[in-house]
């Protein structure tokens, strides 16, 4: 699924990597823990989360995420917004819940990631 | 710091600054771009990149300050995190998934779920931890 598409099943504003939205994506995330984040091994994954600050970007840029979807109409801060520039990942603020927005993307077809265990 | 395009000759030393919320995470970004340059496997890179990463966060969660040194050593990538007190109580808890004693703050920024050390450990071919008062030491090797 083309992050575009994504863009455009979650209503989402973007933010940031407007020039990325035609990358493929093959799975999705959600949580607002970013050390579960970390155990992730899919490489063209995209995370749904809540938490709205610069770690997020940190952890898309150490595990190579391509895009970041704030959920429940987050706006982030300006330090956020460039840290993501900096790092060019993808970022989109959508009004849905955690859970509507990943029900949507799933009944969609985009798959949750596979865990490495 | 030297950043040879050798492999061999990669030494990387950096200073991790307690409660330094804004640049946590600079560190092993640094640690991975220099990685790629030098043609190293991306999985060994991600490895890497999260042992580091947890590490980083940990000693600015946890300590008074401290330091990372990455080094390539044959096929090994050898990292030591080292940081000044107040240490880890009992480690065996600490290497427990979900077990954290993080502080609400913390936890606000998507950490503090007691999966750090679980993770660093899970990443490495070899890994080391001593912890005192005065201070905590991880030693991790990565083969390629």
């Amino acid at each position: 699924m083309k992050l575009r598409e994504i863009q455009n099943i979650l209503g989402a504003e973007v933010i940031t990597g407007e020039d990325f939205l035609n990358k493929d994506i093959q799975s999705a995330f959600g949580s607002d823990l970013m050390s579960d984040v970390l155990t992730l091994v899919d490489e063209k994954a995209i995370l749904l989360t809540g938490l709205n600050n610069p770690q997020i970007i940190r952890t898309a840029e150490i595990i190579d995420l391509f895009a970041i979807i704030l959920v429940r109409g987050k706006t982030p801060e300006e330090d956020l917004i460039k840290l993501a520039e900096e790092k060019k990942v993808t970022l989109m603020t959508t009004n849905h819940t955690l859970y509507t927005a990943s029900g949507l993307l799933y009944s969609n077809g985009l798959r949750g990631v596979k865990l490495d265990e | 710091m030297n950043n040879s395009k050798d492999k061999n000759k990669i030494k990387l030393e950096y200073s991790i600054i307690s409660n330094d919320f804004k640049r946590a995470g600079e560190t092993s970004s640094n640690i991975k771009s220099i990685l790629k340059k030098v043609g190293i496997d991306n999985k060994v890179i991600r490895k890497v990149a999260i042992v580091t990463y947890e590490a980083e966060m940990n000693i600015v969660i946890h300590s008074y300050g401290g330091n990372i040194k990455l080094m390539v050593e044959g096929n090994n990538i050898i990292i030591n995190a080292y940081d000044k007190g107040p240490g880890i109580e009992d480690i065996s808890l600490a290497m427990k998934e979900g077990y954290s004693t993080a502080t609400d703050e913390v936890r606000e920024l998507g950490f503090g779920a007691g999966m750090g050390l679980p993770n660093i450990k899970k990443c490495s071919d070899y890994f080391k931890i001593e912890s005192s008062t005065e201070g905590t030491r991880l030693l991790i090797k990565i083969s390629f």
